[in-house]
């Protein structure tokens, strides 16, 4: 059993790589020294230097490596210190990886996986942002945000045999708190049951299959990584003032899982968005205008979003919280739209 | 060099040739779509480089690409078809001038994004590493290319792996309208080579033997494991940067001395001249190639469109 995420995350590589040889990884700091997040600790020991690659710090090359490698019979496993700095690769994997396959009429496919973490952790702009929505809105790339390490583990295996290119989100107070640094901020000792193990037996997870995590009658949050613990963790707040919420993890933005947001809307007639990606034009925004266009007659009242606010993520620990939502903010939201009858 | 890889080496060129002139007419007589960017005058350089590739190896190519594409092996009656943004066409119409590739001879695609192809081909280089298949991979990209990010990454990133990468810049001088001297400050982007720690050679690319000789060098090289170089080829190209555009910015003696040195008649002349090749071979070769692309305008004119939403199958496999 895997009890957090960056150790299914690694149990997902080392399957993987054991399975097909073809499965090789790359990015900065990852092999001798096992990740700034120690996602591939023991990897470059264990499969070698030519299956683990330390790389410069250049993500345009490391993301263009790897577009490369997939489209000749590789396939690789490219991990970004944290996703912002995937803005320095943003050729690479939006004009490149992402339209490989539509340009070239469907002669490639480019089979490879892009791991990297997100969110707020106290490091300001450029080492918080949640950038899911940047990539959903490039077509051809898929998008997965694991919340527990059971999904992480069986996402990533889908993610790797998957033959697109992925963009797959891990959230850092999802971790575990494993850092070279000392212990990083994390909020996997305060998580409940729902922060589930990965079993160490063989399984995949499909994408656009969301899973509710939490079932309920009265309102839908709609939530990904690190917001499905905080969607219920306002749920059992609810709880004791007589409202069960429905927490609906996506899993994956890209393929969306259209069918079971309008399922759980259908049955609720609440709907909140719970994602920490700034507000505007995000997957949330995504989420809302589906509801608006082919939900709308379930609706007891507006759809709500509960995102971070627009703004780069501030330093000041008061300031960071006030800026990127909690549980009390979808708890707060909850408690507004069941004013609605 | 021996008699047959002369020949094939001027008929390479000449197929490129004729291709760039049938599109010309073409795009100045009816309605093609959309832009194409040609490689008159550089035509050296592709067939000198890919007369040492097989079609296991690799190129990555640019919006300049047509060229490549030929010298690479390409199905020109899917090159032309693509161009005619035809269902037949190599991308399925999906792709046009500026992204034909042919991944059935290693073409992995022009590139519209400047330097995009460099990193793309260090990692197929990677794979013909990893797999000790004992293939290459060339990147093609122009002067302007090599003021990207994506060189400076791509070129370190091959050398410190010894990737077998060769890294073949076609300096025709100018990017788009801006002479590369006003936005380079050295003479040759060979020199650069100095910074990766790997050979930096300079050919000119207006004569296919001298490209022919080094570029086998390199490949060779990179062949053995001994890792990347930079290949800088001092070439022109005869039209404007796109299209019909007319190159005001360059004056008109400027091409006419570079047109002297025109590398498919330097060398047809020296096939005649110094290697006593006939002159009605050399005129059935040409007019064998003019029938080659001829019939790739007969199938190209001939396939049909693509369906209107065909282009939802592609997003994703």
């Amino acid at each position: 059993m895997k009890t957090t995420i960056v150790q299914a995350l690694r149990q997902g590589l080392i399957e993987e790589m054991k399975r097909d040889d073809r499965v090789v990884l790359l990015g900065e700091d990852i092999g001798v020294f096992g990740g700034a997040y120690r996602v591939t600790e023991g990897l470059y020991e264990q499969f070698g230097e030519e299956r683990v690659r330390d790389t410069p710090i250049s993500e345009g090359a490391i993301i263009g490596a790897a577009v490369g490698a997939a489209m000749t019979g590789l396939i690789p496993v490219a991990e970004m210190q944290f996703n912002d700095f995937i803005a320095c690769g943003m050729d690479q994997l939006c004009n490149q990886a992402a339209k490989m396959r539509s340009m070239m009429g469907g002669q490639v496919s480019v089979p490879m996986v892009l791991r990297a973490p997100m969110g707020a952790t106290g490091r300001a702009a450029q080492h918080s942002q949640c950038l899911e929505g940047w990539f959903m809105h490039c077509p051809g790339l898929k998008v997965v945000l694991p919340s527990t390490p059971y999904d992480a583990k069986g996402l990533l295996k889908t993610a790797i045999r998957d033959e697109n290119p992925v963009v797959f989100l891990e959230h850092k107070m999802l971790y575990g708190g494993a850092s070279p640094g000392g212990k990083a901020k994390s909020a996997v000792g305060s998580l409940s049951e729902a922060y589930a193990p990965a079993p160490d037996e063989e399984y995949t997870i499909p994408f656009g299959k969301a899973d509710i995590k939490r079932e309920g009658e009265d309102v839908t949050v709609v939530a990904t990584s690190f917001m499905v613990h905080l969607a219920l963790e306002a749920a059992e707040q609810l709880k004791t003032e007589g409202v069960e919420a429905e927490v609906v993890d996506l899993r994956t933005l890209v393929p969306l899982d259209r069918e079971s947001i309008l399922a759980s809307v259908e049955k609720t007639g609440r709907i909140i968005v719970a994602m920490e990606e700034v507000t505007t034009a995000g997957a949330a925004a995504e989420v809302a205008a589906l509801i608006a266009e082919e939900g709308v007659f379930y609706l007891k009242g507006p759809v709500k979003r509960v995102c971070s606010a627009d703004t780069p993520i501030p330093f000041a620990p008061a300031m960071e919280a006030d800026a990127v939502p909690g549980s009390d903010d979808i708890a707060r939201a909850i408690r507004e739209v069941m004013e609605w009858e | 060099m021996n008699p047959e890889t002369a020949l094939e080496l001027y008929r390479t060129m000449v197929v490129m040739r004729k291709f760039e002139e049938k599109l010309f007419y073409l795009f100045s007589t009816r309605a093609m779509p959309g832009s194409m960017h040609q490689y008159n005058g550089q035509e050296a350089v592709a067939a000198g480089v890919c007369a040492h590739l097989s079609r296991d190896d690799y190129i990555t190519s640019t919006h300049r690409g047509h060229g490549h594409c030929i010298a690479k092996g390409a199905d020109i009656n899917a090159v032309m078809a693509e161009m005619f943004a035809k269902s037949t066409g190599c991308c399925r119409g999906m792709g046009g001038s500026m992204h034909i590739a042919d991944f059935n001879v290693g073409m992995l695609g022009a590139n519209a994004i400047v330097a995009g192809g460099i990193p793309i081909a260090v990692g197929a280089g990677w794979s013909c590493s990893y797999l000790k298949n004992g293939n290459v991979s060339v990147a093609f990209f122009g002067d302007g290319a090599a003021n990207e990010g994506a060189f400076h990454e791509a070129l370190n990133l091959a050398s410190v792996w010894q990737l077998p990468v060769v890294f073949v810049c076609e300096n025709n001088l100018y990017g788009f309208s801006t002479h590369y001297r006003r936005v380079t400050n050295i003479e040759n982007i060979a020199d650069r080579a100095a910074a990766y720690g790997i050979p930096g050679i300079v050919a000119d690319g207006m004569d296919v033997n001298d490209v022919y000789e080094k570029g086998g060098d390199c490949i060779q090289r990179a062949r053995d494991g001994k890792g990347p170089a930079i290949l800088e080829c001092k070439t022109y190209r005869f039209r404007g940067h796109s299209r019909f555009e007319p190159a005001v910015y360059r004056g008109k003696d400027e091409l006419e001395e570079w047109k002297k040195r025109d590398p498919i008649v330097v060398w047809r002349k020296a096939l005649r001249d110094d290697m006593g090749v006939a002159e009605k071979k050399l005129t059935a070769l040409e007019e064998d190639a003019q029938m080659v692309i001829d019939e790739s305008v007969a199938f190209a004119e001939s396939g049909p469109d693509p369906e209107p939403a065909a282009y939802k199958e592609c997003i994703f496999k």
